[in-house]
């Protein structure tokens, strides 16, 4: 039996299956950062004292530029596909990938620097909550890391027998990975400069 | 929503941060708070610039592709 609407948009939707899939997903997201973004709205209006400058702001600086490039490298593989042309869906898709990369390894080293300097999760309010969402952040990177890398390669295989199918599922992971970098967008002011 | 529509609002919003931040980093230079800003605020400036002259060029480039 085949599955309808997996390519084709369904009529009363006006999208395929995938498509709709992604969006409650999404939705689900929202919820859970929405939650952290609240809790952490709570704790700081209920404290005495907040601190300030002690995250490194040059270094998330870098990382906001990594990821907003990775946002047009991801559309770019997308758009690709649609001109038919698989080489360069690969150069692009594998260079999003790399930049994922990137911000985890800066992610790495501003983690570091915190260990080693005694500020772990249990150290106060504030670093609680910072590592609980950028980690949490992270680990979405990395969950879109290894979708596009699968994508990238043995995934790429239905590009010769379901072309358009393939192309929705490259729009699909896109859609992840822009609210992946969307989330990044609101972390970087709220955790770094206010 | 499609992924380019999605592409567009993330573009946006980034554009709305950078130029924020911008300002934020020109404003604590002025003020002497923070000397690091003058940088950071710099950078931000030319990559919100960067970026509306590229959701520009997007928006013309995908014209026929669909929001939904």
């Amino acid at each position: 039996m085949e599955i309808p609407y997996t390519i084709k948009a369904r009529p009363d939707t006006g999208l395929f299956n995938a498509k709709l899939g992604i969006w409650l997903f999404l939705a689900s997201e929202v919820m859970l950062f929405g939650a952290l973004f609240s809790s952490y709205i709570l704790l700081r209006i209920g404290s005495v004292e907040w601190p300030h400058h002690v995250l490194d702001v040059p270094l998330a600086t870098v990382n906001t530029a990594v990821l907003i490039t990775s946002s047009i490298t991801m559309v770019m593989s997308w758009a690709s596909l649609m001109m038919k042309d698989f080489k360069k869906y690969r150069l692009y898709m594998g260079a999003t990938v790399l930049l994922g990369f990137g911000f985890l390894i800066i992610k790495y080293f501003e983690y570091t620097h915190h260990f080693h300097s005694g500020e772990l999760p249990s150290h106060s309010t504030f670093f609680a909550i910072y590592f609980t969402m950028t980690g949490l952040h992270g680990l979405h990177v990395i969950g879109g890391m290894i979708v596009n890398s699968y994508f990238w390669g043995p995934g790429s295989k239905m590009w010769k027998t379901e072309p358009e199918r393939f192309t929705n599922r490259i729009e699909v992971a896109g859609l992840y990975w822009h609210f992946v970098d969307l989330v990044w967008i609101f972390l970087f002011p709220v955790l770094y400069l206010l | 929503m499609s992924l380019k529509a999605f592409h567009v609002f993330f573009i946006s919003i980034s554009i709305l941060l950078c130029l924020t931040v911008g300002g934020w980093g020109i404003q604590s230079f002025v003020t002497g708070s923070n000397s690091v800003g003058i940088l950071v605020g710099l950078f931000f400036i030319l990559l919100g610039s960067a970026l509306v002259v590229y959701e520009l060029r997007f928006l013309r480039k995908f014209k026929n592709v669909s929001y939904l």
